[in-house]
């Protein structure tokens, strides 16, 4: 709705819409490294590859989970005043 | 527990273990719901307790069936986890919105979001609902199976073996103990908002068995068979699975379909949103149950290859999590492993059944009830019918997850049930996703396309299922229904050579997108749905004014916390009136029905009786279901500035009207004061005068002397009781004076309140003893002491009873008394079944001589009710008019233990 | 002898008016509800109507009303009694057109007098 938002935002609200943008992104980032291996095509390379995809993809996953737990409790606080608008 | 290698653990010790842990579970959940009663629950809806409630997603299927999985795809199993992953660390997109509405809009079920957002329309809660129950009973089957066979496992000689005496009873046994727990503690409240304490404590604990059973099970197979992560991986490299094969469109579409399964499979959705509701606990889940989720997949692959390593070729690489400690010599752990597994399956099942019984019991039970007995909302018990249909609801749906179990077979066609269940509940994800985000959204697109989806998804997964020829024709699998050949069920539109699944995924999410989205382009929404479309998607607008769904009805509050009363239960009701009426500055229990609170209590019963039941029931009595033309204009003017600043206009004339309002109820009240006033002066005289003249006039008669002794007996007598009846007036009159200015003395000491009213009613008795009254009381709730004064509390209770006796003018007199104790306050009712007293009486009944009428004056002067007023307020409570009861009522309040200085 | 009907409807002193007018030598008959007041004028054709202002029933005001307003009834002596204060109250009856208005309590003498000097006597 048309309430009245200034147009530069003070530092620490400018902050926590950075860090909803970046929780907004980190799933399109899982998602594509989660279906990276589909590039890879372990179907048809030779060598045994169960062992190192199955490391990179637990290694993404904690990634991913270290990210998301970073970012929650900045997002938590945030009361939803200046939120409506993307 | 020691079990040798090849020797099937006691089944009798197996019995009794998980006995043993049922009743662990049934004491946590009544431990809980004992401590959530007492308040002292704050740790029960912590953000831990949340996350590990959402661990129903792992069923038994996940449990026992990743390893299976796991063996037979490789790295595939992991689609399954990574899906919700993305989900839940994008919170802010999707779940952080939907809890928001479930919270706002009090839902109670996936069926009820879809229904409330698309116009509380009643045919999309069915149409979600016939899909779910559709969707879920085979994966309800699915549990029943994975128990009774890691029974089996126990049960027989050889770690392989499935022989179970008697496999069927096992299973029943499972499905009436599952369905006694979610009765027990599922169905305890109506309200879907009240959160069933018992049921979420008891999955957080199976969640936590789960979890560390899954874990012993891992870290015995990396550090226990082998030595360590270095030799596991070596031994990885050298399996069967060292390398696996990835299906791209497979990794693509299972990872989509577990995703959207994620928040639309029922029991997700109520566990996340119905249950929890709190964006703070969603914040920590977001990390929380990724992490929990990649704990459980962790050690899936190692035990896939230790188990197909070791085990004896044609050994079920399902029940490895069992079979290996087992085989191992590892009985505990495999005891252990058992419970895991348990807990996985009841966790589920009992999720589901309460979710799923509560969409039945609001989507299909209480619209067929209501159009039956329209009349019900005012006079039925609606409470104890919607309770009922959720009991009878749960055993329904475990004796259909039962029945299939028995028909299938135990087969394993139930094996791939899962995904086939996922795809089927992803079906719900456009009209949900388009509902919250898109504005455009309809009815009839969401009515296409769930009804386009569910048809696409039976015909192409879930009837293919059955077998080639089970539930549809071989020849219709080989050329298509009547020869068509682009219509085979599983190379639609003449996609042939596709995975099966991707293809059914493919279709169904293709199909029914298009059709929900075409349908909603094409048709034009109506008021109702136009309302709570604008309602979810902009609902992080804090102060958005909509136009109000309500505000030309016209409704008597005092008829709609009636029919509050039928649903929320009349302590509830009342509390919920009251504090309505205290927010609108007004005393007493009843509101002024605005708009607003019209529309509060609406959302208020939809946490109940979900929205569709709501409005249905609120329009009965507003009377009118639609919106009015002026508002259908508001809706449709959507220019920002003017909706804004005519909703402030209005909301600024709301107020303005009832400032004025509430000022004419104090003028009125004030200048009723000072005709009071005058005519208390002018009653005193009278009251005062009559008792006089007798006196007078017979003193004087005797005076003259000449008269017959009897006569003089007579007339003396007079002048006695009319100077008693004097003395008891000016009694009063200083008794009401003292009470009123606070000095009174008041003696305080424990009083029992059963006592209390037996002496009052043995005391009032003697007013129109000639009528024989029915008492109704409950005598153990009235064994209660308070700390007050016992004589002043019991001339109280005289008084009040006394009117009932007076006043009370059915043929069958009856009064109930009801005693409760809540929060350190006791309140004592007083209901009789006379007629009452008029609304605009109510008011002025607790002032001084405010007989209701000179007919019915039956001795005393009018300062009874006032002084009951007085005395209550001296001993801090208070006496009011309960309305809406069916006869004059009247509630004393006053606190259990009174300290010497009150206010 | 001369008829009298009491409208009172507080026992002991519809008795102690009853009395002491017997005692005079009155016929008295009494009803202690207002809704049967002007049936039992029309009945009983009373010489003299004492009447409470304050009735079960039918307020002693719109008895009296009615009572004049019928023409058969409209020269009949009405004494009116109440307890009530006496200003505002004498002035609605007087208007009504009651013959006399008394406030209790009442000396036995002085409701003796009005009644005889109602009647003319």
């Amino acid at each position: 709705m048309a309430r009245r938002v200034p147009l530069f935002l003070k530092r620490r609200s400018y902050r926590r819409r950075r860090l909803r943008d970046a929780a907004r992104l980190l799933p399109v980032f899982g998602g594509f490294f989660f279906l990276l291996p589909i590039l890879w095509a372990p179907e048809q390379s030779p060598k045994p590859d169960t062992a190192p995809d199955g490391v990179y993809l637990f290694v993404v996953w904690f990634l991913l989970i270290l990210a998301a737990a970073a970012l929650a409790p900045g997002l938590d606080g945030g009361s939803d005043d200046d939120d409506s608008g993307t | 527990m020691t079990a040798g290698p090849d020797t099937g653990m006691p089944f009798n010790i197996l019995v009794l273990t998980c006995v043993t842990y049922v009743a662990l579970l049934f004491l946590v959940a009544f431990v809980a719901e004992r401590r959530a009663g007492i308040g002292r629950a704050r740790w029960l809806r912590s953000p831990a307790v949340y996350t590990l409630s959402l661990s129903v997603y792992c069923t038994a299927w996940t449990f026992y069936g990743a390893v299976g999985y796991a063996a037979r795809s490789g790295l595939e199993f992991l689609t399954i986890y990574l899906g919700p992953t993305l989900v839940f660390i994008g919170w802010w997109w999707v779940l952080r919105k939907l809890v928001r509405i479930g919270r706002k809009q009090r839902v109670t079920s996936i069926a009820d979001l879809i229904s409330s957002r698309f116009g509380k329309s009643n045919l999309l809660g069915v149409i979600v609902t016939l899909m779910a129950v559709v969707a879920m009973t085979p994966y309800i089957a699915l549990q029943l199976q994975s128990v009774t066979q890691s029974f089996g496992v126990f049960a027989s000689g050889t770690p392989e073996g499935w022989a179970l005496p008697n496999r069927d009873a096992t299973a029943i046994w499972v499905a009436a103990g599952l369905a006694l727990f979610s009765i027990l503690f599922g169905t305890r409240k109506l309200d879907a908002k009240e959160q069933h304490h018992g049921v979420v404590t008891a999955i957080a604990v199976e969640a936590v068995v789960k979890l560390v059973a899954l874990l012993a099970v891992g870290s015995f197979v990396v550090w226990g068979l082998a030595d360590g992560p270095s030799d596991i991986f070596r031994r990885i490299s050298q399996s069967t699975l060292a390398d696996w094969q990835l299906q791209p469109d497979r990794w693509f579409g299972l990872m989509f379909v577990s995703a959207a399964a994620v928040i639309s499979l029922p029991r997700m959705f109520h566990v996340m949103v119905v249950e929890g509701g709190d964006e703070a606990h969603l914040g920590r889940a977001s990390w929380a149950f990724p992490a929990y989720l990649m704990l459980m997949s962790l050690f899936i692959i190692p035990i896939a290859v230790m188990g197909l390593e070791r085990m004896p070729t044609g050994a079920n690489p399902d029940m490895f999590v069992l079979t290996l400690p087992l085989h191992e010599g590892q009985g505990a752990l495999a005891m252990l492993a058992f419970l895991g597994g348990f807990s996985s399956a009841t966790s589920m099942v009992i999720v589901e059944a309460i979710a799923l019984a509560t969409m039945v019991s609001n989507h299909v039970v209480m619209p067929v009830w209501l159009r039956l007995r329209p009349d019900v909302a005012m006079t039925g018990d609606v409470r104890g019918v919607v309770l009922m249909a959720r009991r009878v609801s749960i055993i329904a749906i475990l004796a259909l997850g039962y029945g299939y179990y028995r028909l299938s077979g135990g087969s394993a066609a139930l094996a791939s049930i899962g995904l086939i269940a996922f795809v089927g509940a992803a079906q719900v994800l456009p009209a949900m996703l388009g509902g919250i985000f898109w504005r455009g959204a309809s009815r009839f697109g969401a009515a296409l396309g769930l009804i386009v989806g569910l048809t696409v998804w039976a015909y192409t997964l879930f009837l293919p299922s059955f077998g080639n020829d089970g539930m549809i024709p071989a020849h219709v699998f080989a050329h298509g229904p009547f020869g068509i050949g682009w219509l085979r069920p599983q190379a639609l539109f003449g996609v042939s050579g596709m995975d099966p699944l991707v293809h059914a995924i493919v279709w169904s999410m293709v199909l029914n997108a298009s059709a929900f989205a075409l349908g909603s382009i094409f048709s034009f929404p109506g008021p109702v749905e136009r309302m709570q479309g604008a309602a979810f998607v902009n609902v992080f607008d804090e102060d958005q004014t909509g136009p109000q769904g309500w505000a030309r009805g016209k409704a008597e509050p005092e008829t709609l916390l009636m029919m509050a009363g039928r649903i929320l239960g009349e302590e509830a009701a009342l509390a919920f009136f009251e504090a309505e009426a205290r927010r609108q500055g007004k005393a007493g229990f009843l509101p002024d029905a605005t708009p607003e609170f019209v529309e509060l209590l609406e959302r208020r019963l939809a946490g109940s009786v979900g929205a569709a039941t709501a409005h249905a029931m609120i329009s009965q009595i507003v009377g009118r279901a639609a919106v009015t033309v002026e508002e259908l204009m508001a809706v449709a003017n959507e220019t920002a500035q003017i909706m804004e600043y005519s909703a402030r206009l209005e909301a600024q004339q709301d107020e303005l009207t009832r400032t004025a309002r509430q000022l004419r109820e104090a003028n009125e009240k004030l200048t009723q004061l000072s005709i009071q006033k005058d005519a208390f002066l002018s009653q005193i005289s009278h009251e005062l005068r009559t008792p006089m003249t007798s006196i007078r006039a017979f003193s004087e008669i005797l005076t003259e002397g000449d008269l017959p002794p009897t006569m003089v007996a007579q007339y003396g007598r007079i002048i006695h009781d009319e100077a008693i009846r004097l003395t008891r007036l000016l009694d009063d009159l200083l008794d009401l004076s003292v009470l009123e200015n606070g000095t009174v003395q008041l003696n305080l000491g424990l009083a029992n309140v059963q006592t209390l009213l037996d002496k009052a009613l043995a005391a009032a008795g003697s007013t129109r003893p000639e009528r024989s009254f029915t008492i109704l009381r409950d005598l153990p709730s009235e064994n209660i002491f308070v700390r007050t004064d016992a004589d002043r509390l019991l001339q109280v209770f005289i008084n009040l009873i006394s009117n009932a006796r007076k006043y009370c003018d059915n043929p069958d007199p009856e009064l109930k008394i009801a005693v409760r104790q809540r929060a350190g306050r006791v309140s004592v009712d007083f209901i009789d079944n006379g007629s009452g007293i008029p609304k605009e009486s109510q008011a002025i009944i607790f002032e001084k001589f405010a007989r209701l009428s000179d007919q019915s004056r039956a001795g005393g002067a009018g300062l009874g009710l006032a002084i009951c007023r007085e005395v209550m307020a001296n001993l801090g409570g208070s006496v009011s008019y309960l309305p809406g009861q069916g006869g004059a009522a009247f509630r004393a309040t006053l606190p259990l233990r009174l300290d010497r200085k009150v206010a | 002898m001369s008829h009298v009907l009491l409208i009172e409807d507080e026992p002991n002193i519809a008795e102690a008016i009853r009395f002491i007018l017997t005692r005079d030598g009155w016929s008295v008959s009494t009803l202690d509800d207002g809704a049967a007041a002007v049936a039992a004028v029309h009945d009983q054709r009373p010489d003299i109507v004492i009447l409470d202002l304050m009735l079960p029933g039918r307020s002693g005001l719109e008895i009296v009303e009615s009572l004049r307003a019928d023409p058969a009834t409209h020269g009949l002596p009405v004494l009116m009694l109440t307890a009530k204060g006496a200003g505002r109250e004498r002035e609605a009856a007087e208007r009504a057109g009651v013959s006399r208005f008394m406030t209790k309590p009442f000396s036995n003498a002085d409701i003796l007098a009005s009644v005889r000097a109602l009647a003319g006597r």
